[in-house]
């Protein structure tokens, strides 16, 4: 099989986090390792399990496909097949598609000797969708607290779970959450738009250097992070919109149960003024 | 990157000690998966309860004897019970209404005919109205119905009563010079930042409640602005304020006016809203003249009721426990008729008996299935 000049050189042995050589090895350019197999693994089933799920369910319609949790009267017990059953193995298969996934990712890093960046990076994902189908339900005391699978029904949900606590956008952590959320795409907006710039001159012009990015801002704000800045701080607001999307939903229901402006009340509250 | 982390750690203790803590109890609305829960902290819910108990009913009363009506002078509405009745419900009246004052808050020593006090005044008329919420909303107080003690709990006035409010002073020129009744944080509206006074409106008046378009694009024929909407949500955080619940104690809110996906709570709650308009309009704004200034509003208005008045922050006033039938003696008070005589008319009109009412039109709704009602 065909191979990049410069790929040869990444494949290198070792590495592995468990399995030694078992399954040190690639197929055509995907590289396969333990966490390989698992994620295939885990990603094959929980499909089959959504698929015979949607056989089971009302409709073929992709958008209104639901699979939901179990009632809360189960509590953290197992329920039927039909009746949640499948939410939960396919929750499974999900969480453990999800790590295998990260843990791959961690031994192709060990590989490359480069740093965990990327699979720490997809761990915040995780966490956040561990957060709403693991961490706050166990809190609450019931697997049906998790958020359905469907396309239109984890909007319902979505939309109720904020009505439950009237007004969501006064969650302090909800509200940190979104601010991170916005300046990641304005960051990035800035940061593509330069990057375009510089790479894509006039007619006859050269490609610009990354001094002329760093003047270009310094020029208009008075201060340029510059090339690996950028990128670090790229990461850090994503990963703190991902985390703090995470606590605004463990916050409601386990640490807070009335309507979010209320909690405000402590402001009011503070023996200042009242 | 040191620094930072105390001050993290401090953070985040300070925003968790304005929080509550697990364990929680929580209440499955809608069908599984579909978010729609009430989630309650038991510990507050305790402090609730014990705040929300009914007093030990008064032993009842052997039938027959003389009217009271015949007996005593100046008995309007209570003429029709015995004396033995009528004086069980002065004592449970006064138990409910002013056990400090007694019976001097509304009757004149030793003159108990005289209405020199216009509480006495005011009572007959809240006794009509008590018979009326009774007798003609069974829609939204079901079998439980309602007794003085439901607002009053040892109370001379209730504690939640509403008075007019216009926004405060002007401030600034042009647009900035009314606040709309907006950004007060009142505890009226649970605490954000909606009109606070979206009772004149909603229930004095009878603006429209319903502000959702019923097209899914603009095609400009829509009135509702976003102004309208705030007001229809200052209402409704006042709904769930009183009632201690959210929104999807009556609503999915996958789409907040169809009927066919809500609970049966929310025509509960349409009822309760007639009622609660109703009742202000023939029984309490009335009343204004006879008022001293001191119980009168900042504007002059006589005290109103809205929901809290009787649910104090319970979904079921007084947790659904019934007074009523202890005390038969309040389905006996005739009434001299209300100021607009429409109470029942309109109530048998309103409900169209298990039509699932049309999406988009008007406020609509069915004859409740659950007795919970109140």
């Amino acid at each position: 099989m065909s191979m990049l000049s410069f790929e040869r050189k990444y494949r290198v042995r070792g590495g592995t986090l468990v399995g030694g050589d078992l399954f040190d090895f690639w197929v055509g350019p995907f590289y396969v390792g333990f966490f390989g197999v698992l994620t295939l693994f885990f990603s094959v089933i929980g499909t089959a399990l959504i698929v015979y799920g949607a056989a089971l369910g009302p409709t073929w319609n992709l958008w209104q496909i639901n699979i939901a949790p179990p009632d809360l009267s189960y509590g953290l017990g197992l329920a039927p097949l039909q009746e949640g059953g499948l939410w939960q193995l396919i929750t499974i298969c999900a969480i453990g598609a999800f790590v295998s996934w990260a843990l791959r990712q961690a031994e192709i890093a060990r590989k490359l000797g480069m740093g965990y960046h990327i699979p720490f990076a997809f761990s915040v994902a995780i966490f956040a969708f561990i957060s709403l189908v693991v961490i706050r339900p166990v809190l609450l005391g019931a697997w049906g607290h998790g958020f359905p699978y469907g396309i239109l029904s984890h909007l319902d949900w979505v939309s109720n779970v904020g009505y439950q606590y009237l007004h969501f956008h006064y969650n302090p952590a909800h509200m940190i959450a979104v601010s991170f959320f916005f300046a990641t795409v304005f960051a990035l907006s800035l940061h593509g738009s330069l990057i375009l710039s510089a790479t894509n001159p006039k007619k006859g012009e050269r490609v610009k250097t990354p001094e002329y990015e760093d003047t270009f801002f310094r020029d208009t704000i008075g201060y340029s992070i510059g090339t690996l800045g950028i990128h670090r701080l790229g990461l850090f607001l994503a990963l703190n919109a991902g985390f703090w999307s995470a606590v605004c939903i463990i916050l409601s229901g386990p640490f807070w149960t009335r309507g979010w402006p209320e909690w405000w009340n402590w402001w009011l509250d503070l023996p200042i003024w009242s | 990157m040191r620094k930072l982390m105390p001050l993290t750690v401090l953070a985040a203790a300070a925003v968790l000690t304005a929080c509550e803590r697990p364990p929680m109890e929580v209440d499955q609305i809608g069908y599984r998966g579909v978010g729609m829960e009430q989630v309650t902290n038991p510990r507050l819910a305790e402090a609730k309860r014990e705040a929300n108990q009914v007093p030990e009913p008064l032993p009842p009363v052997s039938p027959g004897g003389p009217r009271a009506g015949d007996l005593y002078e100046n008995v309007e509405v209570l003429g029709d019970l015995t004396i033995v009745e009528f004086n069980r419900l002065m004592t449970a009246l006064t138990e409910w209404v002013s056990p400090d004052e007694g019976c001097n808050y509304c009757h004149v020593p030793g003159n108990f005919a005289s209405e020199d006090i216009y509480t006495k005044v005011v009572s007959r008329r809240m006794l009509e109205m008590t018979k009326t919420i009774n007798d003609q909303w069974h829609s939204h107080v079901g079998d439980t119905g309602v007794t003085c003690y439901t607002c009053h709990q040892g109370k001379p006035v209730p504690e939640y009563v509403w008075f007019e409010e216009r926004g405060g002073p002007p401030q600034a020129g042009g647009m900035a010079a009314s606040r709309r009744g907006q950004n007060l944080a009142s505890p009226a509206v649970g605490s954000t930042s909606l009109p606070s006074d979206p009772f004149s409106a909603f229930l004095l008046g009878d603006e429209e409640i319903r502000i959702i378009p019923t097209t899914a694009l603009p095609q400009g024929t829509n009135p509702r602005n976003i102004m309208d909407a705030e007001w229809t949500y200052g209402l409704m955080m006042h709904f769930s304020t009183s009632l201690g619940v959210n929104c999807t104690h009556c609503h999915n809110s996958r789409s907040f006016f169809s009927w066919d996906g809500s609970p049966p709570e929310r025509t509960t709650a349409w009822h309760g809203i007639r009622m609660a308009r109703e009742l202000n309009q023939d029984y309490l704004v009335p009343l204004q003249p006879v008022y001293p200034d001191s119980q009168l509003g900042p504007h002059g208005d006589a005290p109103k009721l809205n929901c809290q008045t009787c649910h104090q922050g319970v979904n079921q006033p007084l947790y659904g426990v019934s007074m009523l039938q202890d005390y038969p003696e309040l389905n006996a008070v005739s009434r001299n008729g209300p100021a607009r005589g429409t109470a029942a008319a309109e109530a048998d009109m309103a409900p169209a008996v298990s039509a699932v009412p049309e999406e988009g039109e008007a406020e609509s709704a069915d004859e409740p299935e659950n007795s919970d009602g109140i």
